[in-house]
């Protein structure tokens, strides 16, 4: 087999269309999509093509690889605080999720020994103050409020509080504003200099559009950010804000929110995005999602079972338990490519509480035959079941079929999984 | 007063524009135009495929029309855009031959959708009707304390239960207050759920059913709020949102930022769901019906 030889300026053009659409459709700002792909033309021109991709594919890889090092090569984490205590800001607009990923960041710091407060800044919209202190509550950390007072003497206060309680962080959740609101901006640059924070982490919305640039920008320059939070990420946004933001602000992404759960609270990783941006799927957060939640050894068993195609109902119900602790279904699935719209139609796997006791229910009234060998589950069995779990012979029906769809699922899965090291760098296009 | 020194200065500024426009002769309708325009549109969110698809319109009829000069264009543009985001005029809130009127609000997380229904509630209530609130956002931290304290702001009653409580159940009380008080305008607020979430949909299509079954034609408006600043996923919300309910009309809010919600150009023309109103600040009076002439004029500034 002999190379291809080098990408000409045809190759690179075509390829290149494909990219900027890729990103354009992912909400990548325009002019920051325009100066990456005329930085990449250049690039690639006269490049290699490897044996193994087409000229097209080739292109694609300088592109992945490229978005990677744009979002920046490591991930972060909040600086350690030399003087106790240190105050981490959140800024951004409503709505992008200020309050809770301040709970979440409290909870991650306090899961890492520190002992976090937090300081209601929030002085405008209804309510506000209530919603952290609720949050705090669940989290176990405590909360400073003074109401409606100014939010500097708040964050002064709060931070004569810490050093008298022994916090050695101290995170300031702010109201939303624009960033085009003169007055509110003035009073987030009051607090800074007030209180020289160790970080100032701008919350954006990965649904956010072309206006990221815009909001990154204003609030860079005003107040010199040192970090971005990216929220709302368990949607099918493909995020392509991220970039955006990353590029006009060069700070760091240093988490992600991935739920409404405390625990949805995620290091940045460039490459995955880079791929979710350029909608590759995003395979490898799935793994190391089933593998934080997934006992080692149980999962190599069940892989075995799904290799060998023996999966049982037993297995299926424990692997209910841990979904449930993984997210929505549905939300794993999204992650891999291909499986985005088969798992829309999948509505059916999507899990609640009562539905885990009823299928829980279903599954002990089998007997232990029927659990290994659903096959042998006729119509007088499952009315059977459906008596004793105290169901509709429709609930036994449904579930039979719930699991059969599952078992094709994960075999699918599987065979994605093995397929990706196969077909390293290869591109849907 | 503001306002028409912005207007005198806009007036100043067009008339220079077509000044230096015709003094180096780039009133010529060239492939620059078109150019400068799918920037214009991708960079107000309005999307890849819509913009292609808004610039291909526009050259059949300036093709058709024989335009040869921007400005003709760019008229035709604007008539373009307006008939897309207008057609039929549908943008007028439905209303129930007797009272009480519901309107149901849905969107994902953050859009603001019960500073939305506060807006909807003063304005109502400003003008005499009796408004009435459903606190159904009973999963956020504090919801139901934000739309209780909007409530006293617009002089609008609440019905609300505990947090974590069924929001199917606030929402059929409510609706049974609102027609044993004589309520003319009920207004259901939801809890922030993304589209993604199959459990989610199916906790919202039981709200739209309780309220269908205690008032028959009811929701007369179900709305679903979208952030002017969100991108292309809008079009994936609207989407999958009306695969469950049938949503009558978009509330575009934060258009008080450097946002310009082209999004609603590519949700009206994939979806055809119409834009009704729009969040134009942060104060109670800062919501605006939605006018599609107005609308286009700042999209294309």
């Amino acid at each position: 087999m002999r190379g291809k030889g080098k990408l000409s300026e045809k190759d690179v053009d075509t390829a290149l269309r494909e990219v900027r659409l890729a990103l354009l459709e992912a909400d990548v700002s325009y002019k920051v999509v325009k100066q990456f792909t005329a930085s990449l033309k250049e690039r690639a021109l006269g490049a290699e093509v490897l044996k193994s991709l087409t000229p097209g594919q080739q292109v694609v890889k300088i592109v992945h690889a490229e978005l990677i090092k744009l979002m920046g090569e490591t991930q972060s984490k909040i600086s350690p605080v030399d003087n106790p205590p240190g105050v981490v800001m959140m800024v951004g607009l409503q709505g992008s999720g200020k309050t809770t990923s301040a709970a979440k960041l409290a909870r991650l710091l306090k899961k890492n020994g520190r002992k976090p407060l937090l300081a209601a800044g929030d002085v405008y919209r209804p309510a506000a103050i209530k919603q952290l202190e609720v949050l705090g509550k669940e989290i176990a950390v405590p909360v400073f409020s003074l109401g409606k007072e100014d939010p500097v003497i708040i964050v002064s206060k709060a931070l004569r509080e810490a050093a008298k309680e022994g916090n050695d962080y101290v995170i300031l959740d702010t109201a939303g504003r624009l960033h085009i609101d003169k007055e509110l901006m003035d009073e987030l640059l009051r607090i800074k200099k007030k209180t020289n924070p160790l970080e100032i982490l701008l919350v954006v919305d990965a649904m956010t559009g072309q206006d990221a640039v815009n909001v990154a920008q204003a609030f860079h320059e005003q107040l010199g950010l040192t970090g971005v939070i990216l929220t709302k990420l368990d949607g099918d946004t493909r995020g392509g804000a991220a970039l955006s933001v990353r590029a006009v602000t060069n700070c760091p992404i240093k988490y992600v929110g991935t739920g409404e759960k405390f625990e949805a609270f995620e290091p940045f990783y460039p490459d995955r995005m880079a791929s979710r941006i350029l909608g590759m799927g995003d395979v490898l957060t799935l793994i190391e999602k089933a593998e934080a939640v997934v006992d080692k050894e149980k999962r190599q068993a069940l892989e075995k079972k799904l290799r060998s195609q023996t999966l049982t109902l037993e297995d299926f119900l424990e692997q209910l338990g841990q979904i449930k602790q993984m997210g929505p279904l549905e939300d794993l699935l999204g992650m891999i490519p291909g499986l985005n719209k088969a798992a829309r139609h999948l509505k059916t796997l999507s899990l609640d509480e009562k539905q885990l006791v009823q299928t829980e229910a279903i599954i002990q009234s089998m007997t232990r035959e029927e659990r290994q060998q659903p096959e042998i589950i006729n119509s007088s069995r499952r009315r059977r079941i459906s008596q004793g779990s105290g169901t509709t012979v429709q609930d036994v029906n449904r579930l039979l079929k719930q699991f059969e769809q599952m078992k094709k699922m994960l075999k699918q899965m599987n065979a994605l999984e093995k397929g990706r090291y196969k077909r390293k760098g290869m591109f849907p296009f | 007063m503001l306002d028409q020194f912005k207007k005198g200065l806009q007036k100043t500024r067009e008339a220079l524009k077509n000044r230096f426009e015709n003094l180096f002769g780039v009133n010529e309708l060239d492939e620059e135009f078109y150019d400068e325009l799918e920037e214009i549109l991708v960079s107000a969110d309005v999307g890849v495929k819509t913009t292609e698809k808004i610039i291909s319109l526009l050259r059949e009829r300036a093709k058709k029309e024989k335009a040869r000069e921007r400005s003709a264009a760019r008229k035709m543009l604007k008539d373009l855009l307006i008939e897309m985001l207008d057609d039929n005029h549908r943008s007028s809130l439905a209303t129930a031959a007797s009272p009480p009127t519901v309107y149901l609000i849905l969107g994902v997380n953050g859009v603001g959708k019960t500073t939305a229904i506060a807006k909807i509630a003063y304005q109502y209530s400003r003008k005499g009707k009796k408004v009435l609130l459903a606190a159904g956002d009973t999963f956020r931290a504090a919801a139901i304390d934000q739309l209780d304290e909007w409530s006293r702001a617009v002089g609008a009653g609440i019905i609300k239960h505990q947090e974590g409580g069924d929001p199917s159940a606030v929402i059929f009380d409510a609706v049974n207050a609102a027609k044993s008080r004589g309520v003319d305008l009920l207004l259901c607020d939801t809890a922030g759920r993304l589209h993604t979430k199959a459990n989610l949909l199916d906790e919202m299509k039981k709200i739209y059913r309780v309220i269908q079954k205690s008032l028959g034609e009811a929701p007369h408006e179900t709305l679903l709020v979208v952030d002017a600043t969100t991108g292309q996923n809008a079009i994936a919300q609207a989407r999958l949102f009306q695969e469950v309910v049938p949503i009558s009309g978009l509330i575009l809010t934060k258009l008080d930022g450097t946002a310009r919600g082209g999004i609603v150009l590519a949700v009206k023309d994939i979806t055809g769901i119409p834009l009704k109103l729009l969040g134009v600040g942060e104060k109670k009076e800062d919501l605006e019906p939605f006018n599609a002439v107005e609308f286009v004029e700042a999209l294309l500034a």
